[in-house]
């Protein structure tokens, strides 16, 4: 049973790998997705080419928001994938093939910037307010030293791709 | 006759890595550009850019025009930018970012400006914005 569970982790943690890692522009900023369940937590790394006013230092506001764009996509796109794997069968199989759906679309995306954003990693969850079959509402807020003291907040709506693959 | 190729904004990080150029527009307003590049691609499959690429580009746009504006750099804070998408970018096309600061109070800045990639009557995205002023604003000049 345990060789059965384990091969269940892998199996989410290699979907979800591949849903975030083959992204180019994660890769770029550093941006990192861990799992519990399925739940998800993004890390952004800290460099140094996430700066945007060097003075201070903090990280440019375009990062921050993209950083929490990326969270809101991934959370929305993970919750299909998942809802695949745990359905079995042929939906569960394109999954293992590789063959995932297509990513949500943003619609408009609004950042209230809360506290500047230091010189060090920072972190987001995401919570799907609404799951429409059209169009969903996300909020997501990002946060660094403490989960109470977020450096951002955001919510958005997004396209969900039309119909089954 | 050639075209304003515009200015990098050395000495800040993110802005130099993504490849922003700076051109040169009135008080008041932005134009900014970023070459395409695939590190900033969000979907492999079609190549398109990431929509965080351009929620950068007009955040940077917005807050120059602001600072322009005002006159405070590094007096200012972004309180809040929406962005609305309104079609993928053209994977391999440079995007550019024509920004306005279109009003000034005490202790506000409104901002708002567009990404386009070929064609301003065709944008990607248009943003609004406001800005906190956090240094004291300077007495307007006269002339």
């Amino acid at each position: 049973m345990s060789a059965d569970s384990q091969s269940e982790k892998d199996r989410r943690d290699a979907a979800l790998a591949r849903l975030t890692d083959t992204v180019p522009y994660n890769r770029f900023l550093g941006a990192e997705f861990t799992r519990m369940g399925d739940e998800l937590t993004a890390r952004l790394n800290y460099s140094w080419k996430l700066i945007g006013n060097p003075m201070i230092p903090a990280l440019h506001g375009g990062v921050t928001g993209a950083f929490l764009e990326i969270t809101a996509i991934t959370q929305l796109a993970w919750d299909e994938v998942w809802a695949r794997i745990e359905a079995g069968g042929d939906a569960a199989a394109a999954i293992d093939a590789g063959r995932f759906p297509k990513m949500p679309k943003t619609i408009d995306f609004t950042i209230d910037y809360l506290r500047s954003g230091r010189a060090r990693d920072a972190y987001a969850r995401a919570s799907v307010q609404k799951a429409g079959r059209r169009v969903a509402n996300v909020r997501v807020e990002a946060w660094q030293d403490s989960r109470d003291r977020p450096i951002a907040a955001a919510h958005g709506h997004f396209l969900m791709p039309e119909g089954e693959d | 006759m050639s075209e304003d190729e515009g200015v990098a904004l050395n000495g800040f990080p993110h802005a130099e890595e993504i490849g922003i150029r700076l051109m040169k527009t009135p008080k008041g307003e932005a134009k900014i550009t970023i070459p395409y590049d695939e590190k900033l691609v969000g979907d492999p499959e079609t190549g398109v850019v990431h929509g965080g690429v351009v929620t950068t580009l007009l955040d940077t746009g917005c807050g120059i025009a602001a600072i322009s504006r005002t006159g405070l750099m590094g007096g200012i804070a972004t309180l809040d930018l929406r962005i609305d998408y309104m079609r993928p970018a053209k994977p391999g096309h440079a995007l550019t970012a024509k920004c306005e600061c279109y009003r000034v109070t005490r202790s506000v800045a409104f901002a708002r400006g567009f990404a386009y990639d070929d064609d301003p009557d065709d944008p990607v995205a248009t943003a609004a914005g406001a800005f906190m002023i956090t240094a004291p604003k300077k007495k307007a000049k006269t002339s």
